[in-house]
């Protein structure tokens, strides 16, 4: 009993140790930071006090511009998350289990992987002006891909024993295959694709916007415009706040989902 | 039960067959053993009785047809293949799909035959939570839920440890006693083989073949030390 609770208190005091530190590291940047602002070691007006960052803040709450901007942003978020999820996942899961779509499918795949999902931002603009569509069809290349290769290898390294007890007991029928073990044993390597995708949708998403879709990217875009790097640095600190909300609420879908791990 | 004519097999690619010409039945309620030594085919003859390949030539076949509710034939694997991601009931209750039982029903028999082998409790564990002679008995009670007619068992035992391999052992035979379906049962245990069968069949050579077919000379219930089963296991080593 004893020994249990050291043994615990030791890890408590490791924990708070950790955070402890952790919290050092943030203050020593920004000491670093307020240093390179006093002592002007940026070009002169691009490097904004870290102090000032609060005030942008509630300014840019108060001026009603913050909350439009991460709102439009979900937007490009959720729909090009979503599509490309769903597109990268069927299309991966088809090239896994159909030799014929993946004979004919792989040589495309090769040309057009390289191709940076920035690269078609001249497309998105002439296909959908500059909308939220436009914005949405960048995002969803890159979360395509990165779904496309994660459900594929996924599906590939499946135990191939794992179908022939399929057959065995009556789960030999292409539905019930996919149901009953191609799905839940790929689902770890499917779902740490999606977990990927989730932050992928958030590094092309600022790009996506920088070129005037209004949203967190076209905010920062204009505030730099006018030399309002607090501001900027604002939104910055938004994005980092909802990824981490959004890769946090995946991680415990992923770890709901494969609880039968040990 | 089952009837084996002139069954061959070639792996894809290969030149020859792993086996080729083998006669053999097996009777309702009969529980044979197929011995043999690694890379005689033993599984490979399981696998055509299950339908889970093609044999290159010959035929196997059971008269009647499956009854509803059951499954003619029912397979338990040498590495237990539990599926992972399902709860234990849920792996009991994996072949009862398509059955056309009610919900209820497959209820029942996965209670059943979790009260067979003693695991009734353990249902909603995770696979990776039972031991590895547990994951074997959850393997045959998913055999046992669909009420084959003919248990196939590949090596069932072999990867457990001696006193647990007894154990199962003896539970099979309980099991047998009381549901009577007939059993193949492939080993290269002769021991395990002439403890457990009615009949032990001898796999050997290449192209292999039956060597050796006969009944075990010993009542039931047996005894691992009798003299009796210890000779018979000598003539069935000389075979092999």
């Amino acid at each position: 009993m004893a020994s249990g609770g050291n043994s615990g208190d030791a890890r408590g005091s490791r924990a708070l140790l950790r955070i402890g530190l952790g919290a050092l590291g943030v203050a020593a940047f920004v000491a670093l930071w307020d240093a390179a602002y006093v002592f002007n070691w940026a070009p002169r007006g691009t490097l904004p006090d870290p102090f000032a960052v609060p005030g942008a803040l509630l300014a840019e709450w108060r001026n009603d511009r913050l909350l439009p901007a991460v709102g439009s942003s979900l937007v490009h978020y959720v729909w090009g998350l979503g599509v490309g999820t769903v597109l990268g996942f069927g299309v991966g899961l088809l090239s896994a289990t159909s030799r014929v779509f993946d004979d004919a499918h792989y040589m495309l795949a090769r040309i057009l992987r390289p191709i940076p999902p920035l690269a078609w931002v001249v497309f998105a603009i002439a296909w959908f002006q500059v909308s939220h569509a436009g914005a949405a069809f960048v995002i969803s290349i890159g979360v395509f891909w990165v779904n496309y290769f994660a459900t594929a290898a996924g599906v590939r390294d499946v135990d191939p024993r794992y179908y022939e007890l399929a057959r065995a007991f009556g789960h030999g029928g292409f539905i019930k295959r996919v149901g009953s073990v191609t799905l839940p044993g790929a689902a770890p390597g499917i779902l740490s694709g999606m977990r990927t995708g989730v932050g992928q949708a958030w590094m092309t998403l600022i790009a996506a916007e920088l070129l005037g879709v209004p949203g967190m990217g076209q905010e920062m875009n204009a505030a730099a415009g006018v030399g309002a790097y607090d501001a900027v640095v604002v939104y910055m600190l938004a994005i980092s706040l909802i990824y981490t909300l959004s890769d946090g609420v995946f991680a415990l879908i992923e770890k709901r989902l494969l609880r039968w791990r040990p | 039960m089952l009837e084996v004519r002139d069954l061959a097999y070639r792996f894809p690619g290969a030149e020859a067959p792993v086996f080729e010409g083998l006669d053999f039945t097996i009777g309702a309620g009969e529980f044979v053993a197929l011995v043999g030594g690694s890379g005689v085919g033993k599984s490979t003859v399981l696998r055509n009785v299950a339908g889970l390949i093609r044999p290159s030539s010959g035929k196997t076949a059971s008269p009647q047809a499956a009854e509803r509710g059951t499954r003619d034939t029912a397979f338990v694997f040498q590495d237990t293949r539990l599926l992972p991601w399902r709860r234990i009931r849920a792996n009991v209750g994996y072949g009862l799909a398509g059955l056309g039982l009610s919900r209820s029903d497959k209820r029942a028999r996965i209670d059943e035959v979790l009260t067979l082998i003693g695991m009734r409790d353990f249902g909603p564990r995770w696979p990776h939570a039972v031991s590895g002679g547990q994951a074997q008995r959850v393997g045959l009670a998913r055999a046992l839920a669909v009420h084959p007619r003919l248990l196939l068992m590949d090596e069932p035992f072999s990867a457990v440890d001696a006193l647990t391999r007894q154990r199962l052992q003896d539970e099979l035979l309980d099991i047998w006693r009381r549901l009577r379906m007939a059993v193949l049962f492939v080993t290269h245990d002769i021991a395990e083989a002439v403890y457990l069968a009615d009949r032990v069949c001898v796999l050997r050579g290449a192209p292999a073949g039956i060597v050796f077919d006969e009944a075990v000379p010993a009542a039931r219930p047996r005894r691992r030390n009798d003299p009796d089963l210890q000779a018979f296991a000598a003539r069935v080593a000389d075979h092999l």
